[in-house]
Formats: C-alpha cells, structure tokens, sequence
C-alpha cells in the first residue's frame, strides 16, 4: 500500500477522534451516553488482553469468512449464467431481486427459524446479503468482454473453456472485484444482523449485552470499533488481492 | 531455409454473404465475388467504404460462411477458423491484461503448444517486428504503432500460410505507416506467406500488392483486377515511377466508376 493512502487513513482517524473529543467536551454528555475518545481506548485494550472480546470476534469473523466465502462461490456461478443466457437471465433475475430487496433484517429471523441460532443460520444469512452484488458485477464484467477479443478468439478456435479462461474472466475481474468490495463489508453487515436475530456469541451478541445487563458503554463502544476495524481490514485484504490480480492495464 | 512456398492459394468463388435482419431487407454484403490469390503472392483488395472488404476478408478466415459459393484453401474448402491462416484486425486486439510477450504467444498457447517451444518463438517473432525491448510491457504502454506491431507478430505466431490483414496502418500516420509497409514487405521476403491485405490507401495497395483487386460499392465483388508491373524488392522510390504512377491512374478510375456505382 501507498504512504499516501496510509498517511490519509490516519489523517481522517485523528480528525474523527478530535472531533469526537470536542463533542465530548463541548455537549458534557454523560460517559454512558457518549464516553471520550481514550476511555473507549483503555476499554478496548483492555477487553482484548483480559479475552472479553476475543472469544465474540473470533465467532463473527468465522462467519463472515464462510458467509462471504459461500456466498462468492454461488454469485460467480450465477452470474455467468445470468451473462450467457437471456432465458436463464429471465428465469432467475425476479427471484435474485426480490430476495435482495427483502430487507435482511427482517429475512434475518425467518432464516434463524430455519437455519438454526448457530453457524449454519449465520453463514446463510452472511451469504445472501453478498450474493447481489456479486452476482450482478460478475454479469456485468462478463458481459463486457470486447466483442473483438471474442472473435479474435474465434479465430484462434478457442474453446468454450479457454474463452472462459483466457478472455472473459480476465475481462469480468474488476468489474467482479468492484462487487467483492461491496460484499465483504456486506458481509459483515450480515454477521451482526444475524447475531442480533439470535445467537450465543459474536461481536453482535456482545453490543446488546454491553448495551443491556453489562450496562458497559465504553465496552458498546470498544465493540462497535473491533466491528469497524474488522470491516476495514477486510476490505484492505479484498483491495490488495485485487491489486495483484488486476494488476496494471 | 530454401522451402518453395507451395502452401497458401486462396480461391474465392462465386461468394454471396447476406447478413439476415429482423426488419424487412436482408444486408447483401457481397455478391458474385471471385478472386483468386496464389500460394506467395500478394493481393491488394481496395474498395469503396463499405464494400464489404472486411466481409471478404472474414470469409478466408472463415469467420463468416458464405450464403453461396465456395472458399477454398489450397483447394480444400474453408469450413471454419483455421491455424494456417493468420489475422491482423484493424484496431490491434490486444489483451489489455498480458504483456506483449504473453499476447504474441497467444494463440500458440491456445493451441496447445508446449511452453518452451512457445517462448522461443516468441522471441524469435519480437525479434522479427523489433519489440524485443517491448517484451515486458503491456498494451497500453505502447504506442499505436508498436501495438500493431505485436498484433502481426501475433498473427504470425502459427507460422500461418496466409496472412489477412484488414487495414491494419490505417490508424497510424503516413510516416510510420510508409516504414510499416517496408518492413512487411521485408518479413514477407522472408516468409514468403500469402497476403491479402485490405487498404483504402491506393499508394498502399500499389506498392504492397502484386496485384490490386477493385471491388464494387456493396453488394462487393471483383471490378477489376490488376497487376502492378514493379519489381520486387521494392523500394518507396518506385511510386513515383510512371509504371506506378499509371498503375495509380487505372485503380482510381475503376475505384471512381465503383463509387458512381457504374461498372465499366
């Protein structure tokens, strides 16, 4: 990664923490309404080395490794076939969007009835609010292939499959990477709706319990910052693999 | 190597190519067309704008099957996309995401070829259209010029025996493209492959071609065939020679009565 980028990151973390400073000070909000900035700091340290945290983030993580994980490996599928054939295209579109326009929130219990409050029901739900937009970018990106590469290919007699390998997919990757950046912080979005509609652990469990019997702001707040940084650091991830890949063109 | 380039006569007989449309005509890009290339030599094809020279071309390919008569290569008729015969598009075609190198190894990658076999042939061919340095590059580090460069020695790639070219330089300046043709001329000296190269440039097509075929205004096909009376090897120098310069004088009038749209 770039200094630039770097050094713009921690710009915009020092003016957020400032500001979140002044409010502080300025509106004298009680700390278990609003604790400053080096309260929630020492909580967060603190929650991690004592192992409050850790146990709820490793389980969220889990989830919205295999969700997003599960979720990748149907969309990419599906959206070849919604690139290649106007009647599968026809056939699956209503039901792709009609499940992506139920909100995921409300889909969130009915999927824990069925799915279980356990990994299984997460992963589900983790999977389904990353399918769209993967799925539709991996359309879009294969259905952008320069149609004078493909005859070039014709003329190569490229099979179906080195077509695929050869020209499509390299032509599909940012356009399905540009789908994976949306998924991943999706995918976290899923994990905690999911934790919020039913389960043991998870650094959605631990908001609603710091929230409610711990009645610990600073901890609310430590978690809400783990939830962030988890989100960013996997985007990070999806953004350095995409470099690699994509690369210069 | 003393190989008599034997390989590599295109005939066209007869060809009728109709584009099928929704609404009410059907788009007959060609009709009637012949033209007779033989194996070494090299052929012209000039026309007015959409003739249908690219359509002519993509039928040697075989790219696009004919509605009626026959293509044949080495009198075997032309039934699909085929090794032995190399394109170069107008716009280079290159795969935005390899380097130079991987695009010329390309199609023999797709053939199967193994992988030492390939590299060196890649490097033998960068050699030949002087991109070596380029090697490492992509597309768009490239200028239009050295773009097009690696899409001939693409084509190239499969030792083909036919070598179509559509317009290849037209998107170059007169300059560059004046060394280009040269430098074709010098590979083909070596290569000895058959050419049809599809210009809109009649200096072009004089001085590249043994022959230059004039097509029609669409519906295309042949109005006159010509043969260009310059030795080989060629130099700039001789467009300005009166043979050439007459030569010039008869394409011009032909392309002029194929424009009007009156055939004589």
């Amino acid at each position: 990664m770039k200094r630039g980028a770097i050094l713009a990151g921690l710009a915009a973390l020092t003016v957020f923490v400032l500001i979140w400073k002044a409010v502080v000070i300025v509106s004298g909000f009680p700390p278990f309404i609003l604790p400053p900035p080096e309260a929630v700091a020492g909580r967060l340290v603190q929650a991690w080395t004592t192992g409050t945290i850790e146990p709820h983030a490793a389980a969220t993580l889990l989830e919205i490794g295999l969700g997003f994980l599960v979720g990748t490996l149907l969309a990419l599928p599906v959206g070849y076939g919604l690139a290649r054939s106007a009647i599968i295209a026809r056939l699956v579109s209503p039901y792709i969007v009609a499940a992506q326009a139920t909100p995921i929130l409300a889909l969130a219990p009915v999927l824990v009835l069925w799915f279980g409050p356990g990994l299984l029901g997460k992963v589900v739900i983790c999977a389904l609010i990353v399918f769209f937009p993967i799925a539709v970018s991996a359309m879009v990106g294969l259905r952008s292939v320069d149609a004078g590469l493909l005859e070039l290919g014709r003329s190569l007699r490229a099979t179906r499959r080195q077509v695929l390998l050869t020209l499509e997919i390299p032509a599909a990757l940012p356009s399905i990477f540009g789908g994976l950046r949306i998924g991943i912080t999706l995918a976290v979005v899923g994990a905690i709706v999911s934790e919020w509609a039913g389960a043991e652990r998870g650094l959605g469990v631990l908001v609603n319990l710091a929230r409610g019997s711990l009645f610990d702001t600073p901890l609310m707040f430590a978690t809400l910052v783990t939830i962030a940084g988890i989100g960013i650091v996997l985007y990070l991830i999806v953004v350095l693999v995409e470099r690699r890949l994509v690369g210069q063109r | 190597m003393t190989v008599v380039a034997a390989a590599g006569r295109v005939e066209l007989e007869g060809i009728d190519v109709r584009f099928e449309r929704a609404a009410a005509q059907d788009t007959v890009a060609l009709q009637g067309l012949d033209l007779r290339v033989g194996a070494g030599e090299i052929v012209s094809v000039i026309g007015p704008n959409g003739c249908g020279k690219s359509t002519m071309l993509r039928v040697i390919a075989g790219l696009i099957a004919p509605s009626q008569g026959t293509a044949t290569l080495d009198e075997r008729p032309i039934e699909g996309p085929n090794r032995r015969i190399g394109l170069v598009f107008q716009e280079p075609r290159l795969l935005p995401w390899r380097t130079v190198a991987a695009n010329v190894a390309y199609p023999a990658e797709l053939a199967g070829i193994p992988e030492p076999a390939r590299d060196a042939r890649v490097t033998a061919l960068l050699g030949r259209v002087g991109l070596l340095d380029a090697a490492g590059l992509v597309p768009s580090q490239l200028s239009g010029g050295m773009r097009q460069r690696a899409a001939l020695a693409r084509a190239l790639a499969l030792e083909p025996d036919v070598l179509l070219l559509d317009e290849p330089f037209s998107a170059l300046d007169a300059m560059t493209r004046e060394r280009f043709n040269v430098e074709l001329l010098a590979l083909w000296g070596r290569l000895r492959t058959t050419i049809v190269v599809v210009t809109h440039s009649i200096s072009e097509a004089i001085f590249l071609g043994d022959r230059v075929a004039v097509l029609s205004a669409r519906p295309g096909h042949l109005v006159a065939d010509i043969t260009v009376p310059l030795e080989r090897p060629r130099t700039l120098d001789m467009l300005d020679e009166a043979a050439a310069t007459s030569t010039a004088r008869e394409v011009r009038r032909h392309l002029a009565a194929a424009e009007a749209g009156d055939e004589t």
